[in-house]
């Protein structure tokens, strides 16, 4: 446990001191609140953060591949997953580290963006519920998608390499269920179930359902086995 | 060291890279306190060796044991014992050297009381004191190398694995870490690789000399020259022409009389009883009133026991050219 902070602090510390955090911050509130405010002044007269929600998992799906890039294959570039692979700690704690500093630079983030909905707020009465599920919702989808940036990263020494692999990844889950259109057969549907943004919608609409939930963790525990898997074979 | 337990205790070590063997059976023991050079031309299998001692990666065959604790079965623990400098100094640049240092002493599971002091004593050590507020990127090879020894050290290890840590340095830089290795030598059991002999010699206690993947020799400088010297040694003398070189393989105990290249007409006369010839030549060169320029006795110096060590080297060269790729590969996968 102990070990899994020292690395998170290290990574969380490295984002903030570095230029990364804040041109992720930066680019990820002026994309979102962009969109937000034009949505905002379309359909004045919907009080909702539905704007908002439908696009933030489509950034996302770039943002997290691009946090999670450099997290293991700048280490193996720099010979210091060499050295950290030495110390007495495990290949899963220092993966599991490195995914909880993504997953707290992505839950800033998010929450600098509570700006909107407490604007929205102001002009009526918001329904909080819906939104707080969309974050939970937005949380899942961060995590998932940056433990898919840290397999990809686990797999390359290249920083391009790996959010390209990352990015294509995610944006194929993302929009694996529109390939699928109007779900009728049992292959459309299972098709529908790996899709990122359906379970997505499912919790954005206000309803955090356990399956969505297990969707998302089951894709984030296997990424993370999988990187943890690629560091390990290094052994061999 | 209280107990008599070996540091370090390998048996039977072998690792293939695909049908490429690495290493081939190595064993070999190191005790407490010892300043251990691994010797051996680029590709050798030395990093190899350290790899798997410091539990990086699996041997194919055969156990290596740490205090005592074996690297694979035991390996969190054995990794307790060990500060491990790799080859290429990896260090985070955009970190500052105290945050660096914290970092590794956070992994390597120094307690949080004692870490300001670890890394205090590490820092004064390797003469980082003056640096700690830097950032990594900016200091000089020189001083990475220091903060790589300071990271290798911070947990008071009771081994040091350090993988050429002299590479790449300038001379006054390699004497520096020759000194600071010295000075970690006197608490801790220390092994290092290089392929400068010089290096070996002036620090180690004892010299384990690797070839393809081999041990071919061990022990101290003056063990290791002795077996070469048999066969080797002589008496080089120095005439005026080249006339009298008949007169020279007239002697009792000379084996063989070698021109050397250079200086002209002088003559290396291999035998085991360099004294006894010596004064036969003084009396041959009175009486027949030739001139002698030079006369002396020749041992081999440290490069041509080196070569001699690792003598298949010519042969060996396609086969380390293997390892690296294999080595590649590997890092590449």
């Amino acid at each position: 446990m102990k070990n899994i902070y020292f690395i998170w602090k290290k990574e969380v510390r490295g984002y903030f001191s570095s230029i990364v955090a804040y041109i992720v911050a930066v680019l990820f509130l002026l994309v979102t609140g962009a969109l937000f405010w034009l949505s905002f002044f379309q359909e004045i007269n919907v009080l909702s953060m539905r704007g908002f929600f439908n696009q933030a998992p489509l950034f996302l799906a770039f943002f997290a591949p691009a946090i999670t890039m450099g997290l293991i294959a700048s280490e193996k570039r720099a010979g210091t997953l060499q050295l950290l692979m030495t110390m007495p700690i495990s290949d899963f704690q220092v993966v599991v580290g490195k995914y909880l500093a993504s997953v707290t630079l992505l839950a800033v983030v998010f929450f600098v963006t509570l700006f909107y909905p407490a604007t929205l707020s102001q002009l009526g009465d918001l329904d909080w519920g819906a939104t707080m599920a969309g974050y939970v919702g937005l949380l899942l989808l961060g995590g998932t998608y940056s433990a898919i940036g840290i397999m990809a990263s686990s797999w390359t020494k290249d920083q391009v390499v790996a959010i390209l692999i990352a990015f294509s990844l995610c944006f194929f889950l993302y929009v694996i269920d529109q390939l699928a259109g109007q779900p009728t057969g049992g292959f459309a549907v299972a098709i529908q179930y790996m899709s990122s943004s359906f379970h997505f919608q499912n919790i954005a609409r206000g309803v955090v359902d356990l399956r969505d939930v297990i969707y998302y963790l089951s894709v984030t525990v296997v990424c993370l086995i999988v990187a943890q898997a690629s560091i390990a074979s290094r052994r061999w | 060291m209280p107990t008599s337990q070996p540091s370090i205790v390998v048996e039977g070590l072998s690792k293939s890279y695909g049908d490429f063997k690495a290493l081939d059976d190595i064993t070999f023991q190191i005790q407490p306190g010892e300043i251990v050079g691994f010797l051996g031309p680029n590709g050798a299998g030395k990093t190899t060796t350290m790899k798997i001692l410091t539990c990086f990666m699996a041997a194919t065959s055969g156990s290596a044991k740490v205090m005592g604790l074996d690297v694979y079965t035991e390996s969190h623990k054995a990794r307790k014992k060990i500060g491990y400098l790799p080859e290429s100094v990896p260090l985070y640049d955009d970190m500052y050297v105290y945050d660096y240092l914290e970092y590794m002493a956070e992994l390597r599971g120094v307690p949080k009381a004692e870490r300001k002091a670890a890394i205090k004593r590490a820092a004064e050590l390797t003469g980082l004191t003056e640096m700690v507020s830097r950032e990594i990127h900016e200091l000089s090879k020189g001083y990475r190398q220091r903060v790589g020894l300071a990271q290798a050290i911070i947990h008071e290890p009771d081994v040091v694995i350090l993988d050429e840590p002299t590479s790449g340095l300038d001379p006054n830089q390699i004497l520096e870490i020759r000194d600071l290795i010295k000075k970690i030598g006197k608490e801790k059991t220390v092994i290092f690789s290089t392929h400068i002999l010089q290096e070996v010699s002036a620090v180690c206690d004892r010299i384990i000399v690797i070839n393809r993947g081999k041990i071919v020799a061990d022990g101290t400088f003056d063990e290791l020259s002795q077996m070469v010297v048999k066969g080797r040694r002589g008496v080089i003398v120095h005439l005026s022409s080249g006339e009298h070189e008949v007169g020279l393989r007239e002697f009792e105990h000379v084996d063989e009389v070698i021109a050397l290249e250079f200086p002209k007409f002088a003559y290396r006369l291999a035998t085991e009883s360099e004294d006894d010839v010596r004064r036969a030549l003084v009396k041959w060169a009175a009486e027949n009133n030739h001139d002698v320029l030079e006369l002396r006795t020749y041992k081999p110096d440290l490069e041509e026991t080196f070569r001699a060590l690792t003598g298949e080297l010519k042969e060996a060269e396609p086969a380390s050219e293997h390892e690296e790729t294999a080595g590649e590969a590997e890092v590449d996968s």
